[in-house]
């Protein structure tokens, strides 16, 4: 992928420890517009570490990000979104409390001239982004504690693209959906990506990571066993990087490869204790 | 259900206002016809004031997910501070009497118990101590202060400016004024309801049919009027009246005259926080903040909200709030006592409690929080009315607030 173009987002060299323990250790991975890369590993393999780390919910302790070449630094959620960098939590990390319009604007409400809030524009807003998304969706009203699992994954997608994101990150996007609204978030993807937006897609289902990715790149123990295009390797090889850490001829070994130059690392044995 | 989902009506509120209802017959049958008078309401809604300006904050910090044990002990303080600034501070500064000594010790009030406030509210949110601990330490820590301030003597009188924030006769605003007060809020209440209606339609989306409208208007206008007459039914002393008549110069006529006591300050007081605070939970990012952290504070704080502030400021109104209580609390005794306000955190989380506010977060209403102290005053002054011993009132109101908040549960389960 690398022909020359500046990445829309690399993360360079990051870490960060939580109490001795390193969960994501000196890792690097890059983002093209309109590319779709997967982060895979097991859990507890880092891969929702860094992800935090790009939307800004944890600060790395080492390493730099890059957007369009130009280094930025993300702190906080806030500085993600400025950044344009938008997510999409597993948890789905909605407010159950306020209704989908409340939601969708937490954070960047609109506001009237008098400066409080403008709950019938964001409504009206609302409806519109809804209505692409999932035509069905009619309750507007109610707290989306009231709501089913497929609308409150609708209502986190349209929070995250409401906003013109160039990058959008989402963390295991099908997991709580039936086969039906998966195909849409299927759709979804190939259309953001069609918009040439980036998009990071953590999940554990590798039939949905090659139906959809570009390429993949596989986490273990906090660290990058290595980076291959989907048309490289095949399923078992990747199955192979996740389970036993070994790198494919097809793939790049990154520091974490059983076989890359990162194994004989001094922090190899304290990583590993910590799975 | 559908009825009151349609009309746009909260099915809770109208919940409270049956058993508000229920509870002021019942004691005015029992009672033999004193309970409903304009005398009792009057005073009723003078001693509801102090909690229910309070209970408008501790709302919003039952909505975050928290509490605050302390705002009996910090009224208690500010109080004792309050009283000293007034009695013996400004006098020497400024003469007795000073036609600003209530606003600044007003003001000073309120400043001491934010800046109270806040510090509970930075030492929750910034060093992430529990606010049950917090403020637990604060019940302790303030009341013993309250006791410091004047090493327990009791500061008499206030100001007769200030008085009049405590209600009594001198906190009785009159006939005039309170049809005046009534017109506006009328008219306030019009223009509101009308706007949000256009808003609405302008954008397409549905509103209360014009019938619908119209009559929740009609009841809202004949509340406001009804209330203003039943206000204003409640003549002054005779021994009072004169003296305001003289005061006037009116001639003290043969039969005596009837003059109104019409709304008394702290009500005023009360329902104007309970309107600033519905402002700032409902229209504000503040409110909207407060209460998506209660809802989830994790999405909250990955939505880009400085959660931390947000919680800080909480306790900061909070604060103030409590010192605005401590102005009606003191200015209504005539004195500054260490012991004012001692219990009234338990009434302050009772009326947001029994006013629909769930413990585990993120929902509560500042209308229901003061239903909720009006219901809990209702019960005890009706129950002195009665002549009910007090640990057998206190029994009887321990009993309302769990049976209240077990109702609530049921109906909650109900809408899932």
């Amino acid at each position: 992928m690398s022909d020359g173009k500046t990445p829309l987002v690399e993360m360079r060299n990051i870490s960060i420890a939580f109490g001795g323990i390193k969960a994501v250790e000196n890792v690097s991975v890059d983002l093209y517009p309109g590319e779709v890369v997967g982060l895979l590993g097991h859990n507890g393999a880092g891969k929702s570490t860094l992800i935090k780390i790009l939307s800004g919910a944890y600060p790395a302790d080492a390493g730099e990000i890059a957007i369009n070449g130009q280094i930025v630094a993300i702190r906080t959620p806030r500085d993600a979104k400025a950044n344009g960098i938008e997510t999409i939590y597993q948890s789905l990390a909605l407010a159950d409390n306020i209704d989908a319009a409340a939601n969708i604007y937490l954070g960047r409400e609109k506001l009237t001239p008098w400066g409080t809030l403008d709950d019938a524009a964001m409504e009206a807003e609302t409806r519109k982004a809804m209505a692409r998304l999932n035509p069905h969706f009619r309750r507007f009203k109610e707290p989306v504690s009231a709501l089913s699992g497929g609308q409150r994954q609708s209502v986190a997608i349209a929070r995250a693209i409401h906003f013109n994101a160039r990058v959008l990150i989402m963390d295991e996007p099908t997991a709580a959906l039936g086969p039906a609204e998966t195909a849409q978030v299927g759709e979804l993807i190939k259309q953001l990506k069609a918009d040439g937006i980036g998009i990071f897609l953590i999940s554990h289902d590798l039939h949905d990571v090659f139906d959809l990715a570009d390429r993949v790149v596989v986490m273990k123990n906090g660290r990058v066993v290595g980076t291959a295009a989907v048309s490289d390797v095949t399923q078992d090889e990747v199955l192979g990087m996740i389970i036993g850490g070994k790198c494919p001829p097809g793939a790049i070994p990154g520091p974490g490869s059983a076989t890359g130059s990162g194994a004989a690392s001094p922090n190899a044995a304290p990583t590993s204790l910590a799975l | 259900m559908d009825f009151f989902r349609k009309f746009e009506i909260d099915p809770r509120l109208v919940g409270m206002l049956a058993a508000l209802a229920v509870i002021w017959t019942g004691f005015h049958l029992l009672s033999g016809g004193s309970f409903l008078t304009p005398r009792n309401l009057w005073n009723l809604s003078v001693q509801t004031s102090a909690i229910a300006v309070m209970a408008c904050g501790m709302v919003l910090i039952i909505v975050t997910r928290n509490i605050d044990l302390s705002v009996g002990s910090v009224l208690g303080v500010v109080g004792m501070l309050v009283g000293v600034i007034q009695a013996r501070w400004l006098p020497d500064l400024m003469g007795l009497e000073h036609p600003l000594t209530w606003l600044i010790s007003a003001l000073a009030a309120m400043a001491l118990g934010g800046v109270i406030g806040l510090f509970h509210g930075a030492l929750i949110a910034y060093l992430v101590i529990p606010s049950f601990i917090v403020t637990l330490g604060g019940l302790l820590v303030w009341r013993g202060a309250a006791w410091w301030v004047t090493t327990g003597q009791t500061v008499a009188p206030m100001d007769g400016r200030f008085r009049s924030l405590g209600g009594s006769v001198e906190g009785a605003i009159g006939a005039s004024a309170s049809w005046a007060l009534g017109a506006v809020a009328i008219v306030a209440i019009i223009t509101a309801m009308v706007m949000a209606r256009r808003r609405k339609l302008s954008f397409g989306f549905s509103a209360r049919p014009p019938a619908i409208e119209a009559a929740v208007i009609g009841v809202i206008v004949a509340s406001v009027i009804g209330v203003v007459m039943l206000f204003n039914a409640y003549p002054l002393p005779v021994g009072i009246a004169r003296r305001v008549a003289e005061a006037q110069g009116t001639p003290w006529p043969e039969g005596g005259l009837f003059i109104s006591h019409g709304f008394a300050v702290p009500m005023i007081i009360a329902v104007a926080t309970g309107i600033v605070m519905t402002f700032v939970a409902r229209r504000t990012t503040f409110g909207r903040y407060v209460f998506a952290i209660g809802g989830n504070p994790e999405a909250a704080q990955l939505s880009g909200v400085n959660t931390r502030r947000v919680l800080m400021l909480v306790y900061g109104v909070m604060g103030v709030l409590t010192g605005l209580a401590a102005c009606i609390t003191t200015a209504r005794l005539n004195a500054a006592t260490n012991s004012a306000g001692s219990l009234d955190e338990l009434y302050v989380i009772a009326a947001a409690v029994i006013g629909g506010t769930s413990l585990s977060g993120g929902v509560g209403t500042i209308i229901g929080a003061m239903l909720g102290a009006l219901i809990m005053q209702s019960l005890q002054s009706g129950m002195v009315l009665l002549g009910v011993d007090t640990p057998l009132q206190n029994i009887v109101v321990g009993i309302v607030l769990v049976v209240a908040v077990w109702l609530d549960t049921l109906y909650r389960k109900r809408l899932k």
